[in-house]
């Protein structure tokens, strides 16, 4: 810690050994640049899978359907008994008949628009709106069985399953991202510092000439590397910040790519790429001039 | 200050240093010299620990170099001014920078050093380039550079492999006065050079010995010149 410290408000002297220009910094900055720009995106696509996935969970949360099976005598009776029971639950908000407009648009993207639905034998449909932790199911579900034999209590629980588990596969591939764009980040600034040691040889053996321990030479090269990465993030997560910014993430919207950009206090998360950049910078740099400060000895 | 007890040194089975033993006293002026391959640069590598010998022994300081750690061995160096041939510098940094590097790299402040780097500049006639840079400078000023580079930490020795090779005899000799003058300071000289002509200018002017390598031989042992 103590030695981070120093590294980071030390002498800016021994930044000056390493030569200021050179294709190793332009490469360090613009793959810093480039790697923060598409982890800013990574990180809005993990925020965005993360808030679809929350609505869609609770939207089904929120609701459950009944359909009542009964024959075309006893419906009417067994959908009062069954709104009865449904009104007087605990955890239930709202027990709604769906209405024949209501179950054609329903079937409309299978069967079409014109749908005769009055000649169809559909099974009368109840749409329940929940409150709280919801009701408890098993007491309701044997309530509708003796008051309401032919309703059927469906609380969504079977598609939520699936949707949880689409969501947390999207979770993870964004995750996934971010991990890969930094594991690229250290490999393109180890090749970068290897490049510079190299490209440094000679200011190297100079500076060993005069008595310059590897640590000196290491802390010089690490320090200018990392900011270097430091600078180009910061260039490359402001870009991505400046493209999302126009597109503002749709609230109401449940598709990904409509709400592929930041809400509220997320557009401080971007904030962390460069500093995670940075750092990852300043410990494949450090590895990198260590062993190669021990190979040129 | 410097003694080797057979001390040999080759690169893979071609022996270039052969079972030298030679002490180099505080404050001696010594030359070293002997044809080009002979292992000259070799000898002064290890004297500044830039090589460690494979065979024998050699201390510096009273140290075993055998028996030093990396860091100990960069702390020993600023106690050896060296001055190549070819001198190296770091071509982004001004002349008064590559002089002050030997304190930065030694943590010392550079400002509270100004004085004196700024009267080393004028010992080595440097003080009108400070702000040029080294690719700016003749063959001579690179080499009073290197030269107040080596002394700038006021190290207890110099060692100084063909200084003059490539520089005009005028050169030349104002650089042996330079280092006449560091001896008569105090300062230990080990000087490797080819050219005798440079040896006979010495005479009379300093009291030095002359190391003669010969195929990794030492033939002549300190004599006195």
């Amino acid at each position: 810690m103590i030695r981070t410290l120093k590294f980071l408000f030390g002498s800016r002297a021994s930044d000056k050994i390493v030569p200021p220009r050179g294709n190793s910094a332009w490469l360090t900055f613009s793959a810093a640049a480039a790697m923060a720009f598409i982890a800013v995106f990574a990180l809005a696509l993990a925020l965005a899978v993360d808030r679809v996935a929350d609505r869609w969970s609770l939207e089904l949360a929120q609701t459950a359907t009944v359909h009542i099976v009964a024959p075309v005598a006893e419906i009417d009776a067994q959908t009062e008994a069954a709104l009865n029971a449904l009104r007087t639950t605990p955890g239930i908000a709202s027990a709604e008949v769906l209405g024949d407009e209501a179950q054609a648009a329903l079937l409309a993207p299978w069967l079409g628009e014109d749908l005769p639905i009055d000649t169809l034998p559909l099974p009368e449909l109840i749409e329940v709106t929940v409150i709280g932790d919801g009701p408890d199911v098993e007491n309701l579900k044997l309530r509708l069985a003796a008051e309401a034999p032919g309703a059927r209590f469906d609380d969504h629980s079977k598609w939520r399953q699936p949707l949880r588990s689409a969501a947390n596969q999207l979770r993870l591939m964004a995750l996934a991202s971010l991990v890969l764009v930094a594991v690229t980040t250290a490999i393109i600034v180890t090749l970068a510092a290897n490049a510079s040691l190299a490209a440094s040889a000679l200011i190297i053996k100079t500076l060993r000439l005069i008595g310059a321990t590897d640590g000196y030479i290491a802390r010089a090269f690490v320090r200018r590397i990392t900011f270097r990465t430091l600078a180009g993030a910061i260039v490359g997560a402001a870009l991505a910040m400046l493209v999302m910014f126009p597109y503002p993430a749709l609230q109401g919207s449940g598709e990904v790519l409509t709400t592929l950009s930041f809400v509220d206090w997320h557009w401080a998360l971007p904030v962390l790429v460069p500093v995670l950049a940075a750092i990852t910078a300043f410990i494949a740099t450090q590895i990198a001039a260590r062993r190669h400060l021990r190979r040129a000895a | 200050m410097i003694s080797l007890t057979n001390a040999a040194f080759g690169y893979g089975s071609v022996p270039i240093i052969r079972n030298v033993t030679q002490e180099l006293p505080a404050g001696s002026f010594h030359f070293l010299t002997g044809p080009s391959g002979a292992g000259k640069t070799t000898l002064l590598k290890m004297c500044y620990l830039a090589l460690r010998p494979q065979q024998g022994k050699i201390e510096v300081f009273g140290q075993d170099v055998a028996k030093m750690t990396r860091d100990q061995v960069s702390n020993m160096r600023r106690k050896i001014g060296v001055v190549h041939q070819d001198c190296q510098f770091l071509d982004h940094l001004t002349v008064q920078e590559n002089i002050a590097l030997p304190l930065k790299v030694s943590g010392r402040n550079v400002d509270e050093n100004m004085d004196n780097l700024m009267d080393l500049l004028s010992w080595v006639g440097m003080n009108h380039r400070i702000d040029a840079m080294p690719d700016q400078l003749s063959g001579g000023e690179r080499q009073r550079l290197a030269l107040a580079r080596a002394v700038i930490m006021s190290p207890d020795m110099i060692v100084a492999d063909e200084p003059t090779g490539n520089v005009d005899w005028e050169m030349a000799e104002r650089l042996l006065t330079l280092l006449i003058e560091l001896n008569k300071m105090g300062k230990t000289i080990l000087l490797a050079t080819h050219d005798l002509s440079l040896i006979r200018a010495a005479k009379g002017r300093v009291s030095a010995k002359v190391l003669r390598l010969k195929n990794g031989d030492l033939q002549l042992a300190g004599a006195e010149l």
